[in-house]
């Protein structure tokens, strides 16, 4: 029992969190300016924050992951960042190369206040940034917002530095995918492609951190999107962001700055939300949907069909970021199952939480929503009472072993498997794996349960 | 983007050292270059690594979310009883927290905590922005302490005051605040405490029943498997036992200068250096009985060992293996354990090695061997197809690498699943140094077609 110190008493806790559903902002923005081709995530802070954010996404990429540091050290902190930050971009152009270095702040830079702009100006007077590279920057102080803060932040940068309005519209469509696994932008973009639609992604992980084995090291892999197309997202007919809170910010900030008009979406997992999904596609395209497309759906509906007798009244607790939590939700609760517990550690806000109640209202007895919360108090919840399915990133996975209950592994971080940058949870395809994923854990259970008398091979 | 030219740093010239082509003058501890993409931690990073396998107390990271989830349970360090230091708890500052101050904060959180909890101390780690803010951690514990009348404290583990290294010297001063505050009776005069080593994988319980089967009684492992309690009467012993180099050798030294308990430095990895330490323990109480006993064990083992290895060593004879590891302690050892499987060492470096080390490393290793100070990925790839590497021993952030480069890896850092300590843990390594280096997967690497696998 490794959770052994997990009580079934509540009580309430305000100044702490235990075994935290979040994490910190600069990790978000790092992730994101890998979407960028070329692009050398610049961590302004000290350099253990950037250690700990690269080993995470190493963790759960299972790829090599470059970002620089300003190695701040104590002068830093008296005399400010300047000097490291402007040391660095020299440092960087001239040894690493990269097309635009993506600087992202830490608590620390914020906290002693360092101006990152008046920073980037005076690196480019003094003729540090060659000509045709650039230096963008976000804020992300840890203090505010998670990780999918700091997501939502470094994509709008992207807009608030390239994005330019050419005098005339492309039929292009921008997509802003969330902070989702590089398997899920792939998707995204394929589904648009099998619709004739050309799109332009921002960010764009995959091929970054889902690349091949080739047996040479790419300190800048193939993917992400460029910075000609990040200049060309001002000229398109609209954007769908998918994921208000990781991508609404940044489809805002584009839809002000070059009048290109924005629809903010679910992420599209799920039957329904890739339905919303699909038909934005459609209507902002103006073209119609193939057969190919609705071939995949009428796959995910038969697979619901086929064993929805499964599905029905099973209890889920979910753990994870805010987005992911409401499209999840939406779809358990349309093929019958109940999310009876929803904790994100992100503080996301009253009107999401009154989203969720809204989606969960017709989940029969009480269901539970903390928002920001933490895996502690989900325990608890858990401890009182059980839940039959558990859906939630990495550390879920004590809790799954000491209250012993089928797990499903989805969110940031995954530490322990593989296949969720290989494979996606978004879109149709994404569905119909989600739905196996599912019914392997809840029947594998059943199985392992049953009495020889109910042992079934055909199920 | 491909690059074909040897890309090094200007600046960082001098801590790379080729043995053989100059004279040996290699420069370290130096901050890290900005802009550089060096695979070093913070001090928070290494105080946290120091203390967290001390299982029954509090660990409360005082800060913003971010540095306490990125220490929650990534490390092996495992414990025979409680389990509350696998739990993350963080203080989770807030913006109204960075502008008003903590330290209310921190005082309910340590009181609920304690009351929920019930640990037999706590440690509160202070982290950058902390010491910005400017908390007074030292005042808040004290306070906490007397009320709850269990010892409370602060660690100054600001990550910015340096690299891990700091951090272990913080870890330090706080453990050496616990020693001496419990009782000494019933000690054996043949006594020491186990230094610097976490129980990763469980290797101390392996090192522990070495001492028991020489005579030896163990009183407190300092950290792994640790317990505030035993800590507490550390100073009761009559010897330390330090093994990594930078992690718990300050704490020898206070305890030598306070306590007057000499320390010797040793090794658990490989065969030389396991046996060594056992010899060193022997000799140091001298007991003619025990010295017996210890030699009687070292040969136990190296009978059961040595056929073993032989076979590992046919296959693994003269292919090549790169270092690159926290502590350069743990290099040293290394070198020698590869030598013994018939490998050859052609590049070894360490995120925190002392001028002393790196002088030591180019003493043990052969002429042309790259040893290197702080290094990046793209020094790293380079090096590795420039010696034409078949084996990395790194951590979590060079694993990727070498894998894409198609070279057999071994996790030698606070990661690894299997205890690589003693005389088994000696056999460990040299299995899986085996199945990475001969692994068929490195046939499929596109530019190494031949090569030989597997048949042991
Ligand atoms: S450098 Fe400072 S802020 Fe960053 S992880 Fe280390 S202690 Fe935390
Ligand atoms: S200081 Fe802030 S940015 Fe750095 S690891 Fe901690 S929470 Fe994250």
């Amino acid at each position: 029992m490794l959770l052994k110190h997990t009580t079934d008493e509540i009580k309430e806790r305000n100044a702490l969190s235990v075994n935290p559903a979040k994490t910190c902002q600069p990790i978000g923005a790092m992730y994101a300016a890998l979407g960028i081709h070329g692009c050398l995530p610049h961590s302004h802070g000290s350099q253990g924050c950037y250690a700990y954010h690269r080993s995470a996404l190493t963790r759960h990429y299972k790829e090599p992951v470059i970002a620089a540091t300003s190695a701040f050290t104590e002068g830093a902190s008296v005399f400010g960042g300047q000097a490291n930050l402007l040391q660095s971009i020299d440092n960087i152009f001239t040894v690493y190369n990269p097309a635009v270095i993506a600087v992202h702040t830490t608590c620390l830079s914020e906290t002693i206040g360092d101006d990152l702009p008046q920073i980037i100006n005076k690196a480019r007077t003094e003729g540090k940034i060659p000509e045709g590279k650039y230096v963008i920057h976000t804020n992300t102080p840890s203090y505010v917002g998670s990780h999918v803060t700091g997501f939502s932040n470094m994509t709008r940068a992207m807009v608030d530095y390239f994005s330019e309005y050419n005098g005339s519209k492309n039929k292009i469509v921008n997509l802003i995918p969330g902070f989702v696994e590089p398997s899920d932008m792939e998707e995204m973009k394929r589904l648009a492609a099998a619709m004739g639609i050309k799109t332009i992604m921002f960010p764009d992980t995959s091929k970054v951190l889902n690349g091949p084995m080739t047996g040479k090291y790419k300190m800048f892999p193939d993917g992400g999107v460029t910075i000609e197309e990040l200049k060309m997202t001002g000229s398109s007919i609209g954007t769908i962001a998918l994921g208000p809170f990781a991508s609404g910010a940044a489809a805002k900030a584009l839809d002000v700055k070059c009048k290109v008009r924005c629809e903010i979406l679910d992420l599209p997992i799920g039957l329904h939300a890739t339905d919303a999904f699909i038909d934005q596609l459609r209507c902002m395209a103006n073209v119609n949907v193939p057969d190919s497309i609705n071939f995949e759906r009428g796959q995910m509906l038969d697979i619901i069909a086929d064993m929805h007798q499964y599905f029905y009244g099973k209890r889920v607790g979910l753990v994870g970021d805010p987005d992911q939590i409401l499209a999840l939700a939406k779809f358990l609760v349309s093929i019958d199952m109940q999310p009876v517990y929803m904790v994100t550690g992100t503080p996301a806000g009253k009107k999401f939480e009154q989203d969720l109640r809204e989606i969960t209202a017709e989940v029969p007895g009480e269901v539970k929503i903390k928002v920001p919360g933490d895996m502690f108090l989900f325990h608890q919840w858990i401890k009182n009472e059980p839940v039959d399915l558990l859906i939630g990133n990495t550390y879920v996975k004590y809790i799954a072993r000491d209250e012993d209950i089928p797990f499903i592994r989805h969110g940031f971080p995954i530490l322990d498997r593989v296949g969720h940058s290989y494979f996606p949870t978004v879109g149709y395809r994404g569905g119909m794996r989600l739905l196996e994923k599912i019914l392997n854990a809840l029947l594998d259970r059943k199985d392992r349960d049953a009495t020889d008398i109910e042992f079934e091979l055909v199920m | 983007m491909e690059t074909s030219t040897p890309v090094i740093f200007e600046e960082r010239e001098n801590q790379i050292h080729r043995k053989g082509e100059s004279p040996f003058n290699i420069d370290c501890n130096r901050d890290s270059l900005a802009g550089a993409i060096s695979q070093r931690a913070c001090v928070f990073c290494g105080s946290r690594v120091v203390l967290y396998p001390i299982a029954d107390a509090l660990h409360l990271v005082h800060g913003p979310i971010g540095c306490a989830v990125y220490t929650w349970d990534i490390r092996g360090a495992l414990s025979s009883g409680p389990e509350l230091h696998r739990l993350s708890f963080s203080t989770d500052l807030q913006e109204k927290d960075v502008i008003f101050g903590g330290e209310k904060k921190l005082y309910k959180a340590l009181n609920e905590l304690i009351d929920l909890h019930g640990p037999k101390a706590a440690f509160v780690y202070s982290t950058c922005i902390v010491g910005i803010i400017g908390d007074d951690l030292e005042a808040v514990c004290r306070k906490v302490s007397a009320e709850k009348k269990i010892p409370v404290i602060p660690v100054q583990s600001e990550g910015l005051k340096g690299n891990k290294r700091e951090g272990y010297n913080a870890a330090c001063k706080a453990l050496f605040r616990l020693v001496g505050t419990g009782e000494t009776d019933n000690i054996s005069p043949y006594s020491l405490n186990i230094l610097g080593d976490f129980n990763l994988a469980g290797e101390i319980w392996l090192i522990r029943d070495y001492f028991k089967r020489m005579g030896v009684e163990v009183v407190a492992n300092i950290t792994g498997d640790g317990r505030i309690a035993d800590i507490k009467r550390a100073h009761g012993a009559k010897l330390n036992v330090v093994q990594c180099s930078g992690s718990t050798m300050d704490l020898a030294n206070m305890m030598e200068e306070t306590y007057g308990i000499p320390h010797i430095r040793v090794s658990y990895f490989g065969v030389e250096d396991m046996a060594q330490a056992l010899y060193d323990v022997a000799n140091y109480f001298g007991d003619s009985q025990m010295i017996e006993k210890t030699k009687e064990l070292v040969k136990d083992e190296l009978k059961v060992l040595y056929p073993e290895l032989k076979k590992y060593k046919k296959a693994l004879e003269g292919k090549k293996a790169a270092i690159y590891v926290g502590g350069s302690f743990k290099a040293f050892s290394l070198v020698k354990a590869l030598r013994h499987l018939g490998m050859k060492v052609v590049m070894v470096g360490s995120q925190t090695g002392t001028k002393e080390d790196y002088a030591e490393l180019e003493q043990i290793t052969d002429p042309g061997t790259i040893i290197v100070d702080d290094t990046n990925p793209l020094e790293l790839s380079q090096f590795i197809k420039e010696k034409g590497v078949d084996l990395f021993i790194g951590g979590v952030k060079e694993r990727p690498i070498a894998y894409k480069l198609g070279v057999g890896f071994c996790d030698h850092n606070h990661e690894r699943k299997i205890g690589l300590e003693g005389f088994e843990g000696m056999l460990n390594f040299a299995k899986e140094v085996y199945n990475t280096v001969m692994s068929p997967v490195w046939r499929f690497v596109p530019r190494n077609t031949t090569g030989d696998v597997k048949n042991v």
